[in-house]
């Protein structure tokens, strides 16, 4: 009972389970964090809105982002993945989620922010349902920690909508 | 046994993934390992999902940037930005999931500025809920390289092997 083998098996042992401990202690105490996240978005310019050849519409936008995500940091948190999704309904579907834009925050530095863009992924509908259309931009979050449970959570800004017209 | 006991609680078939590419960067890197978990909850954007199609062995995980959900069916399209993942051990058993709802699904990777549509299947503009084996909701870094340099280098698996067959055979137990 005494060998290398067992010895070095005991401590690997012992070493991994520590290991594994202090990982899940460092994910629990991301929940004592109570975080105060703040986010607006202003819709610039609709730059055009057309119907595809398919039959679906597409439209793109130029969108104003400002946000202030720093009380989302913890010690544990490695990087903060955000992005901003058009959120709508249509007779087909009850709900069409389009991510208009995301980044990464890296650090607490960069969490407060503000990004003048146009839709980095293009808004096509499934069909041809967007004129008029009322839609909801959702500023969504997902806090990346150095180890452990990810976070995610969102902000809904109603009240947006597109033009009755296709220019 | 702890295996098919995290199979069930993960409800999916490979509850724990290793990342393979650096296309998630800097989030996931190559080397880490992911814990997965499916459950009956609706596919919405931003989640990680991972996802196998057809003529792929390797499943891929990636974020979701677009869903389209049905009324009356809840079909949910997908998009998904890029990671490419493998399994950890190799599963013996399924433990399914019946998903009621089917969702189209778009996706793609954090360090990739475009959509995965070039890694579907030729005519597959978008994933369905049953391509997706789970959700990742949590991380271990690095503890994955393990199993990349025995996938890639497989005369360290070998050499592995025998050297616990040598230890086997020369205790005196």
């Amino acid at each position: 009972m005494h060998s290398f083998g067992y010895r070095a098996n005991a401590v690997v042992t012992l070493a991994v389970t520590i290991l594994a401990m202090m990982c899940s202690m460092a994910s629990l105490s991301d929940n004592f964090n109570v975080p105060s996240p703040t986010a607006e978005v202003k819709v610039l310019n609709i730059n055009w809105f057309q119907k595809q050849a398919n039959g679906n519409d597409e439209v793109s936008l130029t969108v104003n982002i400002s946000a202030d995500l720093s009380s989302l940091f913890t010690w544990n948190t490695k990087q903060v993945f955000v992005f901003v999704a058009a959120e709508y309904e249509t007779p087909q579907n009850a709900l069409n989620q389009v991510s208009l834009w995301d980044g990464i925050i890296p650090s607490k530095d960069h969490a407060k922010f503000w990004i003048h863009t146009t839709n980095k992924y293009r808004l096509i509908d499934q069909g041809s349902n967007l004129r008029g259309k009322e839609f909801n931009l959702t500023l969504h979050w997902h806090v990346m920690p150095k180890t452990g449970k990810t976070f995610a959570d969102k902000i809904v800004m109603t009240g947006y909508r597109l033009p009755e017209e296709y220019r | 046994m702890i295996w098919k006991g995290l199979m069930c609680f993960a409800g999916s078939e490979s509850p724990v993934v290793v990342v393979l590419t650096g296309s998630m960067e800097p989030g996931f890197k190559r080397g880490d390992i992911l814990f997965l978990h499916m459950n009956k909850d609706p596919i919405r954007a931003g989640e990680i999902v991972v996802y196998n199609v057809d003529g792929r062995d390797i499943p891929i995980v990636h974020r979701v940037i677009k869903v389209h959900e049905r009324k009356d069916t809840r079909d949910v399209y997908i998009l998904t930005k890029v990671k490419k993942i493998q399994n950890a051990p190799i599963p013996l058993l399924f433990l399914c999931l019946q998903q009621t709802n089917r969702h189209l699904i778009e996706s793609s990777g954090d360090n990739n500025p475009v959509d995965d549509i070039s890694l579907y299947p030729q005519g597959q503009f978008w994933l369905e809920r049953h391509h997706i084996i789970g959700r990742a909701v949590g991380y271990l870094p690095h503890v994955g390289w393990v199993t990349i340099i025995m996938t890639e280098k497989p005369i360290i698996k070998y050499l592995l092997i025998g050297a616990l067959g040598l230890l086997v055979l020369s205790s005196k137990e």
